[in-house]
């Protein structure tokens, strides 16, 4: 053809140009950021401004706009007693399944279990494949008066009284341990087995027991995925409501179940959600406090 | 200062064999290597020593005192991994300061050793880093400061410059030597590199499928190979094999003899590469032709098919700039005196 060199140059560079960096990030970003907007922002963005309403906006019910949801704690002094609950289960869920997490993790990352390692990892993750009302309610089965924890108990001490201990807050902490115990194990073990087996030879040889190798060296090493784990069960434990009401029966009143009580028996949505925003609140204010514990824990 | 004997020491895995029956002693102060190929058990062997494993019989002793069932931790040993296994969320000084605390030392003694150690290594200043901080030859060096700080009975060192490259190995080298002639400190040494092993050692344990074959010092070992494996291992060797006739053996055509040979006994022979000439100046002599030569600068490798097509390895000095060409017939010659009677 006639077409010169000076022509069919740019034309060359324009078909073998590649797309600036921006466009593909942009790109490979997109759908997962834009499912995150439509499934998680619009609904939060949503109840955000039900938090501030005076009434559920469904029905014909004229809606004003207040803070007063977010005054509960004031109005309705028994919602600090309600949190403190909360709080104290959550805090006892986190630190059972930090202890007992952490040691089994360590048993099956160093005890050279071999290929059985896997046959146990598997056993522990069973919480996460079964139902979790199936879960539950089987508790309610073993704790409650009269059953198979008493018969147990009642077979090997015939006039022990019942230990059952259904309705209660151990009940609650017993059936969220169960369920959350496994995020623990599986973080610990991840942290624990990266630690060079010659560091801890390092430390027995130069005169350290078992104690000080678990305290001077395995858990600091690991505090990453101790850390990690205690956010990954605090923060839904917090929020949990069948546990509460299935395991604490009346003693089961947490934020969790008086957020579900304000969306369902109540209709009170404008209350659940204050209530739910306070509670996002509480837990970005507890990630801000241990996020410098993790920056520091990364850069080792 | 204390000497380390063991005794009898046996250890098996599944039924095979590790160690068998290793009867060693390393004199107080000395500086031995344990050297062999990997699967040999040397470094089971440095571990029964340290106590991480327990030997199924025998007995370890360390300094007189009975420790074979004497825990880690218990032992007051100093070792170093390969991997330096430095603690990597302590600094430093906390770092070399973990053996002391265990001890009790603490506080102002603590830092003043803690600092003196540092100073041996040559590591002043370094006490506030962070392991991930500092190179390899620097955290080898914390990891020696955190080995010796607490004056161990006994050094054990799991080939501690093998991750670490070949110019910074032997500067290490040097340093390790004067470091451990300094405090004296009895030290055992595991490596697979032999002239590290000949370079470090008063002597040289060489071991081989769980038995050590041979242990003497560094220059008895490498003149006098006493195996075929030995002679194999540490260093190059050529070998003939014949049976002896009026005290020499015959390998096509060439006479080939050595002190003290048995008369009328199958026998192998070795010979080092480097006591070979390429004339005919010595009393041993065989013609060979040249198949390739390796130039290295200062010296020269030649391969060469020797009498019955034998391959044979001589080491040449670069001294007069002259490379054989490949397919030259020459006379090779070495003495009578630098040929070794070999087991095997």
């Amino acid at each position: 053809m006639s077409a010169g060199p000076a022509t069919t140059a740019p034309a060359l560079n324009m078909g073998g140009r590649r797309l600036p960096p921006w466009v593909a990030t942009t790109a490979l970003l997109l759908p997962a950021y834009g499912w995150l907007m439509i499934a998680i922002f619009l609904p939060l963005g949503a109840m955000f401004l039900f938090s501030f309403m005076t009434a559920t906006p469904i029905g014909t019910k004229e809606i004003g706009y207040t803070f007063d949801q977010y005054k509960i704690f004031f109005t309705q002094p028994y919602m600090w007693q309600v949190a403190s609950w909360t709080f104290q289960i959550a805090f006892a869920t986190t630190l059972i399944c930090a202890v007992t997490g952490f040691l089994a993790a360590l048993a099956l990352a160093r005890s050279g279990l071999g290929r059985s390692q896997w046959v146990f990892l598997i056993l522990i993750l069973l919480p996460f494949w079964t139902n979790g009302l199936v879960r539950i309610f089987s508790w309610t089965m073993v704790i409650r008066e009269g059953g198979f924890l008493d018969a147990v108990v009642q077979f090997i001490l015939p006039e022990a009284a019942s230990v059952g201990f259904l309705y209660s807050r151990p009940a609650i902490v017993l059936g969220l341990v169960h369920g959350y115990l496994p995020y623990m194990v599986l973080t610990c073990y991840i942290a624990i087995s990266t630690i060079d087996d010659a560091i801890v030879e390092a430390a027995e040889s130069l005169g350290a027991r078992w104690w000080t190798i678990l305290g001077r060296i395995l858990i600091p090493m690991a505090a990453p995925g101790l850390i990690a784990g205690s956010v990954l069960i605090f923060v839904p434990v917090v929020g949990a409501f069948m546990e509460p009401r299935i395991l604490g029966g009346p003693q089961g009143v947490t934020l969790g179940t008086v957020i579900e009580d304000s969306f369902t028996q109540g209709f009170n949505w404008p209350q659940g959600a204050a209530l739910s925003f306070m509670l996002l609140a509480v837990v970005l204010a507890i990630f801000a406090t241990f996020s410098g514990v993790l920056r520091r824990n990364a850069e080792l | 200062m204390s000497d380390v004997k063991l005794t009898g020491i046996a250890k098996s895995y599944g039924g095979s064999p590790v160690l068998t029956d290793i009867t060693v002693d390393f004199p107080s102060g000395s500086f031995t290597s344990l050297l062999g190929p990997s699967g040999s058990g040397k470094t089971t062997l440095l571990r029964i020593i340290a106590g991480f494993i327990t030997p199924e019989a025998g007995q370890v002793t360390i300094g007189g005192e009975d420790v074979t069932r004497i825990p880690v931790w218990a032992r007051n040993i100093g070792m170093v991994f390969q991997s330096y296994a430095l603690f990597p969320h302590m600094n430093v000084r906390d770092n070399v300061a973990f053996g002391l605390g265990r001890r009790g030392v603490k506080g102002a003694e603590a830092k003043r050793r803690v600092d003196e150690a540092l100073e041996m290594v040559r590591l002043p200043g370094f006490a506030e880093r962070l392991p991930k901080q500092l190179s390899g030859g620097q955290q080898q060096r914390v990891a020696m400061a955190r080995a010796i700080v607490t004056g161990p009975k006994v050094l054990l060192l799991d080939e501690p410059l093998s991750a670490l490259d070949r110019r910074l190995r032997q500067e290490m080298q040097v340093e390790l030597l004067s470091l451990q002639r300094e405090i004296g400190v009895t030290t055992i040494f595991v490596t697979h590199d032999q002239e590290e092993a000949l370079t470090l050692s008063d002597q040289v344990a060489i071991l081989d499928r769980g038995r050590i074959v041979q242990m003497g010092a560094p220059a008895a070992i490498y003149e006098r190979p006493a195996t075929r494996f030995a002679a194999e291992f540490l260093g190059d060797a050529n070998f003939f094999a014949g049976l002896v006739e009026g005290g020499a053996i015959t390998v096509a055509a060439h006479r080939i003899s050595a002190p003290g040979l048995p008369e009328g006994r199958e026998v192998t022979l070795a010979v080092r590469p480097e006591k070979i000439s390429l004339d005919a100046t010595h009393e041993n002599q065989v013609r060979a032709k040249v198949l390739n030569a390796i130039y290295a600068g200062a010296n020269l490798t030649y391969l060469m098919e020797g009498p019955g097509g034998q391959r044979l390895k001589v080491f040449a000095q670069n001294s007069d700039g002259v490379i054989l060409p490949n397919g030259a017939e020459v006379t090779l010659s070495w003495p009578a005196a630098h040929t070794i009677l070999v087991e095997g």
